[in-house]
């Protein structure tokens, strides 16, 4: 196969579409998996506020930190269905089996999957603006940041999705494992939004933003492969 | 059926080196127990093999060491004379692992999950085309629920989904982990018809089962747990 | 490749447990006798600091454990990383042994910086200061690891997740380090700076330079005894253990 290379590079291209095209076909057929981050994320809002109090200015002086978290807990939380209903079905087992790269059978899942759980967060947005009193003129930066930061979220937090794929309790382990390599993504993304609310310069927490993005997308397959292929030995 | 893929580029690199399967001394270890002890094992084109021995004796374990999805063992496993710890995708390419699990999304219907498999496992460039996967399904006896979302059908039914891989495919080694669980007479009849086929085009299968099966060309290796415990004491 | 795998199987170990045995008292008593002696040295005989008073002392304890806990999980990371590569048994056993004695360095770090804190910046915790805070992320990967190993019920598989997370930590503790460092300096009024090694008299800094290799001295020892347990278990049922049980 590899002898003839633009059909191998046609076979590559089959794979990762139909990849991605399955987990959406499965994503969508079950309401619940993109719905319930988002109701998750917005009740958590919600409760901060309560928590904090009505007061709006205190409420807007926190409200990138607050809109950060909540997404990431969101987002962390979601990642245990990434791999786990595969792994249960054994199409896991087949995944691992195909000839195809794993790095891009990888790449196609945690993207099906961003856009189901990431995708929605960020286009909720406004919302969490209007709910934080974020004047305006911010939302579209608060957006860009959570796109961009959704997906760095989603690909680190694949790492500790596939180290826990096979034991019974992943959840809490998950959270254990990934909070700490979430740090980056927080501090710059929430300062990201801080920025542009005190009116300065965005690029710099923006470049760092996207330079963690392509970190994650390059190196976090590497180790998720390595977590899915010690699930099958049990 | 079997003309139409056997048309299929995917033959044409095959016929390149003789197909072997060798294993040396392998062992398996789970916890404290010694599952596999010490297997040597020489598989060659056209041969099959059933592996034998009572639950808990390891047949799975080894199935999935040689399908390369359990990396836990020691001594080697060569396929075509590379190390298959050393060279995954060459074992990949020509190996079909059916498991316990179906590997069927229940959300997904019967064609969806076949054409899900086969853009991963048939890699010929293009898409496996439709008729080709009804004509699939249509030997495990499904083409009347292909669309059917398939947590509608029963056990016996997905199990079949997964065994309408084997007439779409063309790889040289097939390792079937109790193949005929949940199927009925006829469709092991089928199922033997179609194992006998692969092994007399010079392809090799591995399979277990608590079955009586009878096909040409089979050898038998028993994993006897009484040997492995006298191995681990 | 497979005598090598049957070497490091069944050898390694072996050798290691000789080699621990013979070397386990020097390194514990040469470690314990600088970490005497810098504590002597700088509790008694160094000058007391004309800001700080007595209550920079603390950092003969302080720094070293913070030192030695961040340099134990870039070895911990290369064992994992030769678990990886090599497979070797003795890998991950090192990596069993490290990731407790390191978190519990980490952990002393932690509680010497607070009780530091309290004197000088009034406050046993301020987040201002982002080597503290690095420390306590330090300590919750640590943490992730352990529970790694504890989660897997097939030991080997808790190995293996446990190194590839030892990796993925490596590739971050610096990422996690320089943005905690960033967002800091960021909010940190200007007055208030944190270079204590920097402006520190050559005095205090002698006993700290013997301070620092015993404690590296103490990892040593404390990881070899753990190593040891984890022979223990790990080679139960070979002979050479039983052999050795037997003497």
């Amino acid at each position: 196969m590899s002898s003839n290379k633009p059909q191998a590079e046609a076979a590559l291209f089959v794979a990762f579409n139909a990849l991605l095209i399955r987990d959406l076909h499965v994503y969508f057929r079950s309401r619940g998996t993109w719905l319930n981050p988002l109701v998750f994320v917005l009740m958590v809002i919600t409760l901060f506020t309560l928590g904090i109090g009505p007061d709006p200015s205190a409420l807007s002086n926190h409200a990138s930190g607050i809109i950060w978290v909540v997404a990431l807990l969101g987002i962390m939380l979601s990642l245990d269905a990434l791999f786990r209903a595969d792994f249960d079905d054994g199409s896991l087992e087949q995944l691992l089996l195909s000839p195809q790269p794993l790095y891009l059978a990888v790449l196609a899942k945690v993207l099906a999957h961003w856009f189901i759980t990431g995708l929605p967060i960020v286009l909720a947005s406004p919302l969490y603006s209007l709910m934080l009193g974020i004047p305006a003129d911010v939302i579209p930066v608060l957006a860009l940041g959570l796109l961009v930061g959704s997906g760095i979220l989603s690909f680190i937090g694949a790492i500790g999705a596939s180290l826990t794929v096979s034991l019974r309790s992943g959840g809490l382990l998950i959270a254990l494992l990934t909070l700490p390599l979430y740090v980056p993504a927080i501090i710059f993304g929430s300062q990201f939004v801080q920025s542009a609310i005190e009116g300065w310069p965005l690029m710099p927490t923006f470049s760092m933003l996207l330079g963690l993005l392509i970190g994650a997308i390059v190196l976090a397959p590497i180790a998720i492969i390595g977590g899915l292929r010690l699930s099958q030995d049990t | 059926m079997s003309t139409e893929a056997s048309n299929n580029s995917t033959l044409a690199p095959h016929s390149e080196v003789e197909p072997s399967l060798v294993l040396d001394s392998v062992s398996c270890e789970r916890g404290e127990r010694l599952l596999v002890a010490d297997l040597s094992l020489h598989l060659v084109a056209g041969q099959g093999v059933r592996i034998e021995g009572p639950n808990g004796s390891g047949k799975t374990t080894l199935l999935r060491v040689l399908a390369g999805l359990s990396q836990q063992y020691s001594g080697t496993v060569h396929w075509c004379g590379k190390d298959i710890r050393q060279s995954r995708s060459s074992l990949a390419e020509d190996t079909l692992y059916i498991g316990h699990l179906a590997g069927v999304k229940a959300l997904l219907s019967p064609l969806e999950n076949l054409s899900w498999w086969a853009s991963l496992h048939i890699s010929s460039g293009d898409a496996v085309s439709k008729a080709k996967l009804l004509a699939a399904l249509s030997q495990v006896g499904l083409e009347r629920f292909a669309n059917t979302p398939c947590h509608q059908l029963s056990a016996g039914q997905q199990r079949r989904i997964a065994l309408a891989r084997l007439y779409l495919s063309e790889h040289r080694l097939w390792i079937l982990d109790e193949p005929f669980t949940a199927i009925d007479a006829t469709g092991v009849e089928l199922l033997e018809h179609r194992i006998a086929e692969h092994l007399k085009k010079g392809n090799m299968a591995i399979v277990t089962t608590h079955q009586a099966m009878q096909i040409d060309g089979f050898t038998r290796c028993p994993l006897t747990s009484a040997s492995s415990e006298e191995e681990a004491s | 490749m497979a005598s090598w795998q049957w070497f490091h199987r069944l050898g390694s170990p072996k050798w290691l447990s000789g080699t621990i045995d013979r070397w386990l008292p020097w390194v514990l008593g040469l470690g314990s006798v600088l970490l005497l002696v810098s504590a002597i040295w700088g509790l008694a005989f160094t000058p007391p600091d004309y800001k700080q008073g007595n209550s920079f002392r603390i950092i003969y304890i302080h720094v070293p454990t913070a030192i030695v806990a961040l340099a134990a999980y870039y070895v911990m990371a290369i064992a994992g990383a030769v678990s990886i590569i090599w497979r070797m048994k003795v890998a991950d056993m090192a990596l069993r042994a490290i990731a407790p004695v390191g978190a519990a360095l980490t952990f002393l770090a932690l509680v010497t910086g607070a009780i530091w804190g309290k004197p000088t910046w009034g406050a046993y915790w301020i987040w201002q200061d982002a080597r503290l805070t690095s420390m306590l992320l330090l300590f919750f990967l640590y943490l992730g690891i352990m529970a790694l190993h504890d989660a897997y019920q097939n030991s080997a598989s808790g190995n293996r997740a446990a190194a590839i997370m030892s990796l993925v930590g490596t590739v971050n503790i610096p990422i996690i380090y320089k943005s905690v460092d960033w967002w800091s300096s960021l909010h940190q009024p200007a007055t208030l700076k944190f270079t204590e090694e920097s402006t520190i008299a050559t005095e205090m800094l002698q006993p700290l330079m013997l301070a620092i290799p015993g404690a590296y001295l103490f990892f040593i020892a404390a990881v070899m005894m753990q190593l040891r347990v984890q022979i223990a278990r790990n080679e139960k049922n070979t002979r050479w253990m039983a052999e050795r049980a037997a003497q």
